[in-house]
């Protein structure tokens, strides 16, 4: 896993990734909201007052995880594509390989070194969102209560559960078309187009795909986030919808994650590297 | 057309003995209804550089890949010191089709990397550098390098883990004459210290001059293994002589006749330059005008060529005789070794 971590750490566009996605989650969950506040205007059919209250320390959780079913998906799924996809297109996979690990080593290694860049990556993200919470609580002598940290707990596993699935599909995608490109775009495709399309046009007009729906990871992940925003949270952001139970949400999630990484395991042992 | 040609002749298909560094028996890839590797047979004995040639697309680096454990053979045997294919990798060092590293990390980072996942002391690293004139540049990115420097990196690579064996595909491609010459030099020391080395190229005068046995294939069959020495055979005497067909029957009746023909009015006898004093005194005593007498040495280069030409179709090209038969080479029946 170490040799893994070299490698994600001092690869660019980790750091361009993954800073991307709690730099655009502070700006749609917590600036844009707030500027709306401060000009006293209105926010997605939202009054000024609900403005300020879903930005504050209370709402840590749902602010810090709530661009991850979504946008903050759609980069992690690039950095999986790009982690097992790049192994191919420069010919470095057959490097490692003839070195002496199995395979089955070398993904290993990559799955891990990748939760532990999102877990930390979660953890920055819930770090800025609270210390820009803090800030605006306290320039609007607003009340500073933070969750338990039994929810920042809950919080933390949510967003490592929903960022590890989204990242092992771009891992299987990456590996299973031996590139990065073709991944990416269907990745992309599949995250902010086909899920959207599915759960907003075809499940309210067709009962298969109302039923379907809650098999899909994206539903899943929304669903997650928004169960732990809890019943009076106002959810703002695309892709985050109570669509199935947060219970359901994280088993349904667990087993992508396995699923995954079962699959890119068997396309890795199975086939020829050429 | 395939001359016959001296060469090893196992007494039957190769097994492994318990003392060969690679051994393969009736090794072969399918690609669909397409082999890249048809019944390959060849044995790489301990230290010694084995050179592995043949046309593109001949299945060189497939069988390279396979015995690295890279590709799965669809049938056949390969044994890697002692072991199946592909679970003695530890033993290996290879570079197979090309260096491939990280663009964004330096050559040592690279190699930093690959150090973790071999189990190598990280002090293994600037030895390997050096080895291969790499120190100056080490910890540039690898994505300046030129395609000699990759080139180098790829076998530093390879020689990290000390190992028994080395494959190298195509090892002085993209390298300078000096690298070139370096890269010999590495490739002999390498069997001094009693390391055994596979290598795949296309400059034939560099197998020429480092390999001890090479093995030919082509269209993914092998036509031919043996030394070098074996390959080129003793080359031949071109004769001019009047009148040539005296000449020819003096030189027949002293060499035998399967070993003389005539080609645009010269007599070329298949001998070694011993016998040319021979076949002069034999042709002066029968009052014979010899006016020419030359000695010609195939290189590698030419047999190569001949052995891998077009095939004739429908049929098989050889790959070594039957056990017990033996072979004509240039009309002289040699025995099999």
């Amino acid at each position: 896993m170490s040799a893994e971590l070299v490698k994600l750490l001092r690869r660019p566009a980790t750091w361009v990734l993954l800073g991307l996605w709690p730099s655009v989650q502070l700006i749609f969950s917590l600036l844009i909201p707030y500027v709306s506040y401060r000009r006293g205007a209105s926010y997605e059919g939202s009054p000024p007052e609900a403005l300020l209250a879903g930005v504050l320390p209370d709402r840590l959780v749902q602010n810090a995880l709530s661009g991850l079913p979504l946008f903050g998906g759609a980069l992690v799924l690039t950095l999986g594509a790009l982690l097992a996809g790049s192994e191919y297109g420069w010919g470095t996979l057959k490097t490692l390989l003839v070195q002496g690990p199995r395979r089955l080593t070398v993904l290993a290694g990559q799955l891990l070194a990748l939760l532990v860049v999102l877990a930390g990556t979660v953890v920055v993200s819930f770090l800025l969102t609270a210390l820009a919470s803090w800030v605006i609580a306290a320039g609007e002598s607003a009340a500073f209560d933070w969750p338990t940290p039994g929810d920042l707990v809950r919080g933390f596993a949510a967003g490592l559960l929903i960022a590890g699935t989204w990242g092992a599909m771009g891992m299987f995608l990456g590996t299973a078309l031996r590139g990065t490109a073709l991944p990416i775009g269907l990745g992309l495709v599949w995250i902010l187009a086909i899920e959207s399309l599915v759960v907003n046009v075809a499940a309210p007009l067709l009962s298969l795909f109302d039923a379907g729906q809650a098999l899909l990871p994206g539903v899943n992940a929304g669903s997650l986030v928004a169960a732990l925003a809890g019943p009076d949270a106002v959810l703002r952001t695309p892709g985050v919808a109570a669509i199935v139970g947060g219970t359901q949400a994280a088993w349904a999630l667990a087993g992508f994650l396995v699923l995954f990484g079962a699959l890119t395991g068997l396309l890795l042992v199975r086939r020829d590297v050429t | 057309m395939h001359p016959s040609v001296a060469v090893e002749q196992p007494a039957s298909a190769p097994t492994w003995t318990g003392d060969a560094a690679v051994v393969t028996e009736g090794l072969t890839k399918r690609y669909g209804s397409r082999a890249a590797v048809d019944g390959l047979s060849l044995t790489v004995r301990p230290g010694e550089v084995f050179g592995f040639l043949g046309p593109n697309g001949a299945g060189k680096t497939t069988t390279l890949r396979m015995l690295t454990g890279l590709v799965r053979p669809t049938s056949g045997s390969a044994w890697v010191l002692g072991r199946t294919a592909g679970e003695s990798v530890a033993g290996i060092g290879a570079l197979i089709e090309g260096p491939g590293f990280y663009p964004y990390l330096s050559g040592r980072d690279n190699l930093r990397v690959l150090a973790k996942y071999a189990g190598t002391p990280h002090r293994r690293i600037a030895q390997v550098l050096a080895t291969v004139d790499l120190m100056d540049r080490a910890d540039d990115r690898y994505g300046t390098y030129s395609l000699g420097m990759k080139q180098r990196l790829g076998v530093a690579a390879a020689l990290l883990k000390q190992p028994e064996l080395v494959v190298l595909d195509e090892p002085t491609n993209g390298l300078d004459p000096a690298g070139i010459t370096d890269m010999r030099a590495l490739l002999r020391r390498l069997a001094a210290e009693g390391c055994t080395v596979v290598l795949s190229s296309h400059l034939l005068a560099e197998v020429e001059q480092v390999c001890d046995r090479v093995a030919v294939v082509s269209h993914g069959r092998l036509i031919v293994q043996g030394t070098v020495g074996d390959l080129v055979g003793l080359g031949r005497l071109v004769i001019e002589a009047e009148p040539l067909a005296d000449a020819v029957a003096v030189t027949g009746g002293l060499l035998g006749a399967e070993r003389v023909s005539v080609v645009d009015g010269k007599l070329h006898v298949q001998a070694g330059p011993e016998s040319a004093a021979q076949i002069n005194r034999a042709l002066v005593r029968s009052e014979i005008d010899v006016t020419g007498l030359r000695q010609e040495v195939r290189t590698l280069e030419e047999v190569f060529l001949q052995m891998t030409g077009p095939q004739p179709t429908g049929d098989d090209p050889p790959q070594g005789d039957p056990p017990g038969r033996s072979r004509r080479r240039f009309g002289r029946r040699v025995l099999p070794r």
